[in-house]
């Protein structure tokens, strides 16, 4: 059994020396796991996830977990993690693409339950024809089930962003779950330097008692049915009751802007904002438009690069403000339906400046050469 | 659950649903009641909304009674008939989504074994037929596969009678119903015999018309998974309103069928649960009482 010692958050996150490894992405889901203060995780394979709970299964073995089990499918783990949330403890799981399919119908039930529930996804194509190759297209469907979402352009997004989830689905006034997304592959199986905090230190633990619904132990009255509103007859005040929980729900998630903003250091990242034409981009495209946005300074041309890393909450103001000064707004994007520039273009005023371009999915890589291409056409 | 929770803040006695009162003042928590209890106590269900003639409800009361540790039992339920009554139980439960109650039950068993390993919380799933050997048979089988300590309980209506009806796993062979507009085709799934085979230390079918004998079957079968592994109760509470019997009718049904020898009283337990409840004292005395 390992020994570790517990400090505050803020310690871990921006004191603590930290130490440099050349990881691959699943790694650093272990690592992240490791500071974590996990009580209990859940596993089941699917491609590319199936390796980092490999990983924490491993972790689990050397004593950093209490509880460690493979499910027999992604809607059961989902449903045996939700199971442990209400019963007190800080949980964890991954999944992937199909898997995320499978298990679809809980998420929106850990939102509506109010667990904090960390998840990391690792984008994958859905199927049919079949495939394993990355593509983002699993967010397109998560963006309105209540959870919160990140997405990790590198190892060390991924790495922060699974340990600081925690502490921000965990705040009483938020506490809903945290899905933490990064491309498949691309991050997952590519090795690169991150920088960790020391492996003897960890977050303080959960505790149910902070949870702004009862913790299903028997331990707290109201006795009470599930950990929300329970509404199944048909009368004026169980439709309201259902309405008003929905909608706090989506409050939950706008309270949890400051807490993103302090600890993720904001919802998004600008280099050249004052740019008249900015890439704006999530996860993976990110590091594809910051190769053109290079390419394209080194022309001569005034381009800049927007890297969102909350997509629940949306930085709505802060694309807003940015929309209203830039000529254009690139984005690219690793799946077919564009739904990052939908999102974009649900806020800006000028819907005309989002090019929703280059996008390219199946698994296929994004050169950015394709980006420098609508860079260009901007200033042709 | 510390008893001194439920308790009246001082000087809200007298604005506290009466319901609530006498629930504090006189409900089961801490105290060892069983089925030839019940009009002694305040029962832990409230007024439900469930047809008149119910057997299900009938048989859920009986099973709220025989809780040998109501104030630190956890119930998980599923979607159907029973989804509707549980906002009446004073004891925590969770209504998850449809036969998904096994899975959220092995979580939450997991959850509160490592946040109280001194103290007993039993987690029992209660479910009807859909939920469990339809919808959710893979998930309640692999609970019994992987030795989780639950006791599953399966109320057996032989129909998927909240949604009006239709043909379910344990529907009798020839019912016609809805969605089985020629009649159902193959028999009711043998459920015990599968439980026994996956795993579960204690496996019984029972029905409310022998109430007694109920409370024992649960209580023993909530024993079993404390120690020893998983445990299966079957109960038979055909659903008169589906069937169009008349709600004084049912439990004359119930004993029709099972002098027909359609439905039988059963009980399997494993030699290792045999000399765990034999080892019981309590269980002895219950047992002699009842």
């Amino acid at each position: 059994m390992t020994t570790q010692q517990v400090v505050a958050p803020e310690y871990l996150f921006f004191e603590a020396e930290r130490e440099r490894q050349f990881i691959t992405g699943s790694e650093a889901v272990r690592e992240a796991i490791k500071r974590a203060n996990v009580d209990m995780a859940i596993s089941y394979p699917i491609t590319p996830q199936s390796e980092s709970m490999h990983l924490v299964g491993d972790i689990y073995a050397q004593g950093y977990l209490k509880e460690y089990f493979r499910g027999e499918s992604e809607f059961a783990v989902m449903s045996a993690v939700a199971g442990a949330a209400m019963g007190g403890v800080r949980v964890f799981t991954a999944t992937a693409g199909p898997g995320t399919l499978r298990a679809f119908e809980v998420f929106p039930t850990w939102a509506g339950a109010r667990l904090p529930v960390v998840c990391a996804f690792m984008t994958r194509g859905i199927n049919s024809p079949l495939t394993i190759q990355p593509d983002t297209i699993e967010m397109a469907f998560l963006l309105d089930t209540g959870i919160l979402m990140f997405h990790a352009e590198s190892a060390q997004d991924l790495y922060d962003m699974i340990l600081k989830a925690f502490v921000i689905a965990e705040q009483t006034d938020v506490h809903i779950p945290v899905g933490v997304f990064t491309d498949g592959f691309f991050v997952t199986h590519t090795r690169e330097e991150v920088a960790t905090a020391p492996a003897d230190l960890k977050l303080p633990p959960y505790n149910p008692y902070s949870a702004p619904v009862p913790v299903m132990d028997m331990e707290n009255v109201p006795v009470r049915q599930m950990r929300d509103p329970f509404v199944m007859k048909s009368n004026f005040i169980s439709y309201a009751a259902h309405a008003s929980w929905q909608q706090e729900i989506l409050a939950a998630q706008e309270r949890a802007r400051k807490h993103v903003r302090r600890y993720l250091g904001g919802l998004l990242e600008a280099e050249h904002p004052e740019a008249a034409v900015l890439v704006v981009a999530a996860g993976t495209a990110v590091s594809q438009g910051r190769e053109a946005v290079a390419a394209a300074r080194r022309e001569g041309l005034e381009v800049g690069l927007v890297k969102l890393k909350s997509l629940r909450p949306f930085p709505r103001e802060e694309l807003r403000m940015l929309g209203r000064q830039a000529r254009a707004l690139i984005v690219p994007e690793f799946n077919r339906v564009g739904w990052l520039a939908r999102e974009i273009k649900s806020v800006v005023e000028d819907t005309t400046k989002v090019i929703d371009a280059p996008r390219v999915f199946g698994g296929m890589t994004m050169p950015p050469e394709l980006i420098l291409a609508q860079i260009r056409r901007c200033y042709a | 659950m510390s008893k001194g929770l439920f308790k009246i803040s001082p000087g809200f006695e007298d604005v506290m649903p009466a319901e609530y009162k006498e629930l504090v003042n006189n409900g089961p928590y801490g105290k060892d009641l069983g089925v030839s209890d019940l009009g002694t106590f305040k029962e832990l269900i409230e007024e439900h909304p469930l047809c008149a003639g119910c057997a299900e409800a009938l048989a859920l009361r009986l099973i709220l009674a025989s809780l040998p540790n109501s104030e630190d039992t956890v119930i998980v339920g599923s979607t159907g008939c029973s989804s509707l009554l549980f906002p009446q139980v004073a004891v925590q439960n969770i209504h998850s989504l449809f036969g998904n109650q096994n899975a959220v039950a092995t979580g939450l068993k997991r959850a509160l074994r490592l946040r109280f390993p001194d103290k007993v919380k039993d987690v029992l799933v209660i479910a009807g037929d859909g939920a469990t050997v339809d919808i959710g048979l893979d998930m309640v089988m692999q609970s019994w596969f992987r030795r989780e300590l639950i006791t599953t309980i399966m109320l057996d209506n032989e129909v998927y009678a909240n949604t009006g009806g239709q043909e379910s796993g344990m529907s009798p062979q020839g019912a016609v119903l809805h969605m089985a507009p020629l009649g159902k085709k193959f028999p009711k799934v043998n459920l015990p015999e599968i439980a026994r085979e996956a795993g579960c230390a204690y496996v019984a079918t029972i029905s409310p018309a022998l109430p007694r004998r109920l409370g024992k079957v649960v209580r023993r079968a909530i024993l079993v998974a404390r120690e020893i592994g998983p445990s299966y109760v079957q109960i038979f509470c055909p659903c008169p309103t589906n069937f169009k019997w008349p709600s004084a009718q049912v439990l004359q049904k119930i004993r029709d069928r099972q002098k027909e020898g359609i439905f039988k009283v059963r009980e399997y337990v494993s030699p290792e649960a045999e000399a765990y409840l034999a080892g019981l004292e309590v269980v002895k005395q219950h047992d002699e009482e009842q």
